[in-house]
C-alpha cells in the first residue's frame, strides 16, 4: 500500500525534482503529519488561548483544521499554529525552586499595605 | 527522588483536585488505564459516526440533512479533542488507530446496532447521546487535565445533538399511525443497548475501582445507569412512547424509577465482537483509513513541494 504512487510530480516542475521511486519510499514513511498546537483568539481585544493540537501536513493546513475543528460555532477570530516542536516547557518537577523567588514577596501585592478608612479608593 | 516520594506528590494532587498535568509524574497504570479511556472514548466517537452516516442522504428534510451532517462533523471533532489527549500520554497517534484497526482496542458496543429506519437517528440521539452525556459530564471532572478540557468542549456541543434526537421523535410521535410506530419501534430497539453502554454492574467491573480511587471516574456505572433510567422514564412520557421494560417502575421509598435486568450475555457477546455490526464497522474504518492513503501522501508532498519553492526563493 505504501509505494503506489513513484512519481508524483506533474506539471511544470523542473528536471531535479522530478520525483522518483526513492522519494516516494521516504515521504510515505512521512505519511504521520507533524503535530500542531492551537491558538485561537475567540474576539478582537482578548488573547489568543492555546485550544487544543491537532496533525497537519504544513501551516496552512494546519489553520484550515483548527478552523474546521475549533471554531465551528464562531469561536474565534484568529488562529495561530504552532509546530509542537518548538514549544519549550518549563519543567514542573523544578516547580518549587523555580518560582521561589516570588513566594516572598508579598509585598508585590496591593493588600499588602494598610490604608487608613478615610481614603475612600485608592 | 523516589518512586514512593512521586507517588505521594501524585496522590496528595488528586486528593486536592489539582489537575495531573502531561509533564507531571503519573503511576504507570494510570497512564495505561488513561491511553485505554481515552483512546476508547475517541474511537467511539469516530466509529459513531457510521450509523448516522447512513442516513445522511435518506434524511427525509434537507433542515434534518444539514443539521445531521452537522452532528456528524462533531462527532469527528470529538473524536480528534481525544486522540490529541491520547497523545499527550505519549502514544502516537498511528499506533492509536492501528490499535483500532487491528482489533485490539474496543470502542463502545452501542455502534454495532444497525440504524434500520430514520427514527433510529432520534432515538440514537435521544437514548445513546442521552448516556453518553451523562457520562462525559462526570469526565469533565476527571483528574487528567487534557481529558478534562477535551471533554468540556465535548458536552458544550453533545447538548444539541440530544436535543435534535428528541424533536425527531417527537415530530413522529406527534404523527401519523405509521410514524408513531416507527417511533416506538426504534425506542424498542435501543432503549437495551442504551442501558449497556454504562458497562457493568459495579460489582462486576474490572477497572472501576483504581480508576474511582484516581478520580479518572466520578460515578460508578450503576449510579450513572440510574440516573439515565430517572431522567429518560420522564421524558418517555412527553414522547408518548413506552420503554420496553415491563419491571420499569417508579419506586417512591427509593426516590427512584425500579427497572429489570439487562441481557448481559447479549452484553458479552457485542463487547467480544459478535454483535450485528462489528464486523461492518472495523471493515468500514480500515476502507476509510487506506482509501484515504493517497490523500495523506499527496499532502505531505505538496508541503514538502510548497517548502522547496520558500527556500529557493529566500536563496
Amino acid at each position: 500500500m505504501k509505494n503506489f504512487i513513484l512519481k508524483y510530480y506533474y506539471g511544470d516542475i523542473p528536471e531535479d525534482k522530478s520525483g522518483g521511486a526513492a522519494d516516494a519510499r521516504q515521504t510515505a514513511t512521512q505519511s504521520d503529519w507533524p503535530l500542531w498546537e492551537v491558538f485561537i483568539r475567540s474576539k478582537q481585544g482578548l488573547d489568543h488561548k492555546h485550544v487544543g493540537s491537532l496533525h497537519a501536513a504544513d501551516a496552512q493546513m494546519a489553520i484550515e483544521n483548527a478552523r474546521d475543528v475549533y471554531t465551528r460555532r464562531m469561536e474565534g477570530v484568529s488562529i495561530w499554529v504552532v509546530e509542537s516542536k518548538y514549544i519549550h516547557a518549563s519543567n514542573p518537577e523544578e516547580a518549587e525552586s523555580f518560582y521561589e523567588p516570588a513566594s516572598d514577596k508579598v509585598y508585590r501585592h496591593p493588600t499588602f499595605y494598610n490604608v487608613p478608612d478615610e481614603v475612600k479608593h485608592m | 527522588m523516589s518512586i514512593k516520594d512521586l507517588e505521594k506528590i501524585f496522590l496528595d494532587k488528586i486528593e486536592k483536585e489539582i489537575k495531573i498535568e502531561p509533564k507531571d509524574w503519573m503511576p504507570e497504570q494510570y497512564r495505561k488505564t488513561l491511553i485505554r479511556q481515552i483512546s476508547q472514548h475517541a474511537h467511539s466517537e469516530v466509529v459513531g459516526m457510521l450509523p448516522e452516516g447512513n442516513w445522511i442522504t435518506r434524511a427525509p428534510t434537507l433542515k434534518r440533512k444539514a443539521i445531521l451532517l452537522a452532528k456528524v462533523q462533531d462527532e469527528a471533532g470529538h473524536g480528534l479533542y481525544l486522540y490529541s489527549a491520547t497523545e499527550t500520554l505519549g502514544v502516537s497517534r498511528e499506533q492509536t488507530i492501528n490499535d483500532l484497526h487491528s482489533g485490539k482496542a474496543k470502542y463502545s458496543s452501542i455502534f454495532n446496532y444497525p440504524t434500520l429506519t430514520w427514527a433510529d437517528i432520534g432515538a440514537i440521539g435521544w437514548l445513546v447521546d442521552g448516556a453518553a452525556i451523562l457520562n462525559q459530564v462526570m469526565l469533565c471532572r476527571t483528574s487528567y487535565g487534557p481529558y478534562a478540557r477535551a471533554m468540556v468542549r465535548i458536552c458544550k456541543e453533545e447538548s444539541f445533538h440530544q436535543r435534535q434526537g428528541f424533536e425527531i421523535l417527537l415530530t413522529l410521535s406527534r404523527g401519523t399511525d405509521v410514524q408513531k410506530a416507527m417511533c416506538q419501534d426504534a425506542v424498542n430497539r435501543w432503549w437495551w443497548p442504551s442501558l449497556m453502554m454504562f458497562g457493568p454492574h459495579d460489582s462486576e467491573s474490572t477497572h472501576s475501582e483504581q480508576s474511582t480511587q484516581w478520580k479518572i471516574k466520578r460515578m460508578s456505572n450503576d449510579e450513572l445507569r440510574q440516573k439515565f433510567v430517572d431522567m429518560i422514564a420522564e421524558q418517555a412520557k412527553i414522547l408518548n412512547v413506552t420503554l420496553p421494560d415491563p419491571e420499569l417502575k417508579w419506586n417512591p421509598e427509593r426516590n427512584h424509577y425500579d427497572f429489570g435486568e439487562i441481557n448481559w450475555e447479549e452484553f458479552w457477546n457485542v463487547v467480544k465482537g459478535n454483535g450485528p455490526c462489528n464486523k461492518q464497522r472495523l471493515d468500514a474504518r480500515r476502507k476509510a483509513w487506506q482509501e484515504g492513503e493517497w490523500v495523506r501522501q499527496a499532502a505531505a508532498v505538496h508541503a514538502e513541494k510548497r517548502k522547496a519553492r520558500e527556500t529557493q526563493q529566500v536563496a
